[in-house]
């Protein structure tokens, strides 16, 4: 594994981090806090969630200690529903929605089209302050007492029956989703009128088709869940009755419009991590992605299918016999292009020259993982197992496959993957293949258990449970723990990195993306000339000819 | 070449490293003060920004689609109720405020005219009268909320069912249309009817409010001459909203006010 490697580092002796770049050009706090450069909002944003995600990680901690023993003794059962309402609200919201998209989604995308910045600099930047004002409400909500509704707000139970923090929750997502609408809105616009000459709409990376569907989903689906929240807080404060039986409305379509978002929303999490994989995958492989054009296509055929499977979620609440089999035969279409992607990624893999760094071991991770919790979701999605599965820890093992094991682990693999390219410095290689190892066997551990528990019949949400399901919930929480020190690890070695790891020199990998032509870390405007696309995109052969003609130039200079 | 990169590309390395850049100069050239430096051309940005503004109108598209699909759902399970709440409306008022409505994007579009043609006084005067009918459209709205406040027509905390079960107590409607009165199970929904009511006219008047400030703080730059030396795209942008806002308002005033009135 070693010996095999495509890594070229600069002369170590020689090598130094280039002294003009997007971090040393301006100095001190306000520098950071009044940029326009999507550089450094990226990092600002990287820094922001990865706070968040340790705070639902402690989340997610306690609900496994909790779930170590039959009886409710760690904490009071209402303690338990605000805890995993607030581990949902927090990783779903402040992590996992602007987790690939808006860290390295904001970082790559301009470099990856050619362009200086993203098409609204400032509307980039309002998009940070409106998440950090969502997440601070997050954090008072729990400070003050926390929510126990579950992510989902299921109405009369929020509008009516609970007294906790359901408003202040409530306008922290209307307020962090606002800050997702504003990075789709820029990423669209970016992608359509940034581009560099010669890049054409099929010479863009698949990471940059992935986002570009994605940002579809944030902005049109966004709006509604914000209406959704509007007309339950305006239910809850002033008592309309669009929810409300008494007055004759509905509680069902409080469902049919918090889902219109939210299971949009789990592609709005996947899609970006999809496009980090196609990366990955064509660079550690030497090889052009396998049927570029389909795995393009088939980002966009997930946001549309997306829009249109929403009430699968509401099988068992009362819709229409005839809504079920619709949505349940959309639901199974969704796996088309999914499946063509994970085809794809396989046949890029074949005969091509495969290196085990840590951001491919992460890939092959996402793909295992992911391809369990989509099959899984084909149980789910059919209407007769649905009835026996749904709100069991089935779903939960199905939704944690795919985005703690798909989009934790493609969002890893990113961040490996880029580090020298947002620092100049690598990260030490065997303690990251390490942990890479760890986090599988960690995960693995955790959320396979759950479906055998949800096959069973564990309930979940609940913080007790018959004793015969004790054994496998310990396998589970057991898994928890090595999980989080998977999850602490890079942490620790990223940040040791950043001072004491090798110079990466502009492009580590010999990948061929436009970002990896530039000098590491970039510089504020990216590139000093506009760059211009002459060749297709994961064109080795054309990175060859190129680091030939630069060893000819060299030579008559050296000697 | 101090941190001779590995891979480098090619012959046009230098292009691509500030540290060796000899033509970093030829970077800043002319071009106008507003042109923000990742563009190319004054017509790329103005582009960018009239495209994220179709984008962000299509995102209020979907925001108010939530309400209009609860509407459309409800109307057609409780029609009656719908109907019997429709005639509690005043007509009058509506049609008011909609001419309203429809004067000040005129007066909004021949505020986009002014900037775009450089004129200064014609904009700061277009954008005033915008801002006027603005105002007169919120303020004949807290006429009508009042009106709903008295007959008890408030969902919520004040609200009663009497002018649905007995039409005869509210004689100026009950002249007009002659309403049959609603069994209780149906006249209820009528609650419903004024809940979707109060939302989409309460949000659409929300949007408006943060029309009117912005129109404030445009009015405040125009006067110093900002957008009429050019840069035309926020008064552009505007437009975009104002005019949408105004469409909602018509569709709101078909929808509520108007359809089935009278069958």
């Amino acid at each position: 594994m070693s010996t095999n490697t495509i890594v070229s580092l600069p002369d170590q002796s020689t090598a130094r981090i280039p002294k003009d770049n997007f971090i040393t050009r301006e100095n001190g706090l306000l520098s950071w806090l009044l940029t326009g450069d999507h550089k450094r909002i990226a990092i600002l944003y990287l820094i922001s969630i990865t706070f968040f995600f340790f705070i639902g990680g402690a989340l997610a901690g306690l609900i496994r200690l909790e779930l170590l023993t039959p009886q409710a003794d760690l904490m009071a059962t209402d303690t338990y529903n605000k805890v995993f309402t607030m581990h949902g609200v927090i990783m779903i919201f402040f992590f996992l929605v602007p987790s690939v998209p808006a860290t390295l989604g904001n970082f790559l995308i301009p470099m990856m089209i050619g362009a200086k910045d993203l098409a609204l600099p400032k509307i980039n930047l309002l998009s940070w302050y409106l998440y950090m004002a969502g997440g601070i409400l997050a954090i008072y909500t729990m400070a003050s007492g926390g929510v126990d509704t579950g992510w989902t707000f299921t109405t009369p139970l929020s509008t009516h029956y609970v007294n906790t923090n359901v408003l202040t929750t409530g306008l922290a997502v209307f307020v962090a989703g606002f800050s997702s609408i504003f990075t789709g809105l820029n990423f669209i616009v970016t992608i359509h009128k940034m581009r560099a000459p010669g890049m054409t709409w099929f010479r863009l990376p698949l990471f940059v088709w992935a986002h570009y569907a994605a940002s579809i989903l944030m902005v049109l689906g966004t709006p509604v869940l914000a209406i959704a929240i509007v007309l339950v807080a305006l239910e809850r404060t002033i008592g309309i009755g669009i929810f409300d039986p008494a007055k004759g409305g509905d509680p069902l379509l409080f469902q049919h419009l918090f889902w219109f978002y939210s299971h949009p929303a789990v592609y709005i999490m996947i899609l970006p991590g999809m496009g980090v994989i196609s990366e990955v995958i064509s660079t550690f492989s030497r090889k052009r992605v396998f049927g570029y054009t389909a795995v393009a296509f088939s980002s966009v055929a997930i946001a549309v299918f997306g829009f249109f499977v929403w009430a699968h979620h509401m099988f068992i609440m009362g819709i229409s016999n005839y809504a079920v089999l619709v949505f349940s035969l959309l639901t199974m279409l969704v796996a088309v292009p999914s499946a063509i992607k994970i085809f794809n990624w396989a046949f890029t893999l074949y005969k091509g020259s495969i290196t085990f760094e840590t951001p491919m071991l992460y890939a092959f991770g996402f793909m295992g993982l992911f391809t369990i919790g989509g099959m899984t979701g084909v149980f789910l999605g059919a209407s007769g197992t649905d009835i026996h599965l749904t709100e069991t820890y089935f779903i939960v093992a199905h939704f944690h496959f795919v985005m703690v094991g798909g989009m934790l682990m493609a969002f890893l693999s990113g961040i490996h993957f880029w580090w020298p390219k947002i620092t100049g410095r690598m990260y030490p290689e065997k303690l990251s293949q390490l942990a890479a190892l760890v986090t599988f066997i960690g995960f693995n551990l955790t959320f396979f258990p759950q479906f055998i528990l949800g096959v069973l019949g564990m309930p979940r949400r609940y913080a007790s449970y018959p004793p015969e399901f004790q054994i496998l919930n310990v396998f589970s929480t057991a898994g928890a723990t090595i999980l989080g020190v998977g999850y602490m690890l890079p942490v620790l070695y990223l940040l040791w990195s950043l001072k004491y790891g090798e110079i990466a020199g502009n492009n580590p990998w010999q990948a061929t993306g436009l970002e990896w032509q530039t000098q590491s870390p970039p510089i504020t405007e990216n590139f000093v000339v506009m760059p211009v696309m002459d060749h297709e995109a994961y064109d080795y052969e054309w990175l060859e000819s190129q680091n030939q003609a630069q060893q000819q130039e060299e030579v008559p200079s050296a000697g | 070449m101090p941190d001779s990169p590995a891979i480098a590309h090619g012959a046009e390395r230098s292009v691509y490293n500030a540290d060796n850049a000899d033509n970093a100069d030829n970077l800043h050239v002319e071009h106008p003060p507003y042109l923000r430096h990742h563009f190319n051309s004054t017509e790329q940005q103005a582009d960018t920004s009239s495209f994220a503004m179709w984008l962000f109108l299509l995102t209020e598209v979907m925001f108010f689609g939530g309400l209009f699909t609860a509407y459309l759902i409800y109307r057609n399970w409780y029609y009656p109720a719908f109907v019997a709440g429709s005639h509690q409306l005043n007509v009058i008022w509506g049609t008011t405020n909609t001419v309203v409505l429809i004067l000040s994007s005129f007066t909004m579009a021949m505020g986009v005219w002014c900037a775009e043609t450089g004129r200064r006084k014609g904009l700061v005067l277009s954008l005033s009268l915008t801002f006027i009918l603005g105002l007169a459209f919120l303020g004949i709205k807290t006429i009508e909320y009042h009106e709903k406040w008295e007959k008890h027509h408030v969902p919520g905390f004040h609200y009663s069912l009497s002018s649905f079960t007995e039409p005869q107590s509210d004689p100026a409607i009950y002249a007009e249309y002659h309403d049959k009165p609603l069994a209780p199970d149906m006249a209820r929904h009528t609650e419903l009817y004024f809940s979707l009511y109060f939302a989409m006219t309460g949000m659409h008047a929300l949007h408006m409010i943060i029309g009117i400030g912005i129109l404030g703080f445009m009015i405040f730059r125009a006067r110093a001459g900002a957008y009429t030396s050019g840069h035309v795209t926020f008064v552009e942008n505007f437009g975009l909203y104002w005019h949408f806002v105004d469409i909602v308002w018509i569709y709101l005033f078909a929808l509520l006010y108007l359809i089935s009135r009278h069958q």
